[in-house]
């Protein structure tokens, strides 16, 4: 399941919804939820927008989702994207894996949210005291 | 014609995010149409100079070869930052 949207998210929510609709299939779910940082490269952010590709970005999730789908036995994926402006402390990102075991929703976790790190087009531009930059591409993680 | 898409400090950089133009004559591949882009003035071709950039054909990610047809939409963008 995928969804890019302006509006906030409630991992519990989520959580709870992959639980209630699994039909004892899967044993493990694994999530992973991604915030807005108040310090980036040594700077304060006071905002943060988020610019994506519509159209792209929904084929790019979904591509994603399929790749882990054919790699690792799951039951069930998520891949929550917010989108527009941001502040610290908001979610941004949200994805999840349900599987049998938890090997699998694991690697399969780390996998999502890596690859969208990569190959998803969003881009961040953060607001600091003294102006805006777009972010550069991470290369730790 | 073509649909023209670009996105984040490369839409700041060119001052548009999206426009449509014919296909231009003799342009076969990207390189062709990026050279062509690139002709408009200094700001283009500097800013399409980056070697950094990633380009999609039609949503997907292609390489400087792929062939550009009448009706493509064609997207230049800088490495993304999202997750």
């Amino acid at each position: 399941m995928i969804r890019v949207q302006t509006e906030d998210f409630d991992a519990g929510a989520e959580l709870e919804r992959l639980r209630s609709s699994n039909r004892g299939q899967a044993g493990a779910v694994v999530s992973f939820t991604g915030l807005v940082r108040d310090l980036n490269a040594g700077d304060t952010v006071m905002q943060m927008m988020l610019e994506h590709y519509p159209g792209m970005t929904e084929k790019a999730l979904a591509k994603i989702e399929q790749a882990a789908s054919e790699r690792w036995e799951l039951t069930a994926t998520v891949i929550i994207h917010r989108v527009g402006p941001l502040s610290p402390n908001d979610n941004i990102v949200f994805v999840a894996a349900a599987s049998r075991h938890r090997k699998q929703a694991f690697r399969a976790c780390e996998y999502m949210i890596d690859t969208l790190k990569t190959e998803a087009p969003f881009w961040k531009k953060e607001t600091l005291s003294d102006g805006t930059r777009w972010v550069e591409q991470e290369t730790s993680a | 014609m073509l649909q023209l898409r670009y996105f984040a400090s490369l839409r700041e950089s060119l001052g548009i995010g999206d426009e449509q133009v014919e296909l231009p004559d003799g342009v076969r591949d990207l390189a062709g149409l990026t050279r062509w882009l690139q002709d408009r003035d200094e700001t283009w071709a500097s800013a399409l100079a980056d070697s950094r950039l990633h380009v999609a054909i039609n949503q997907e990610i292609v390489k400087a070869d792929a062939t550009i047809r009448d009706g493509d939409e064609v997207a230049w963008f800088p490495p993304v930052t999202g997750g």
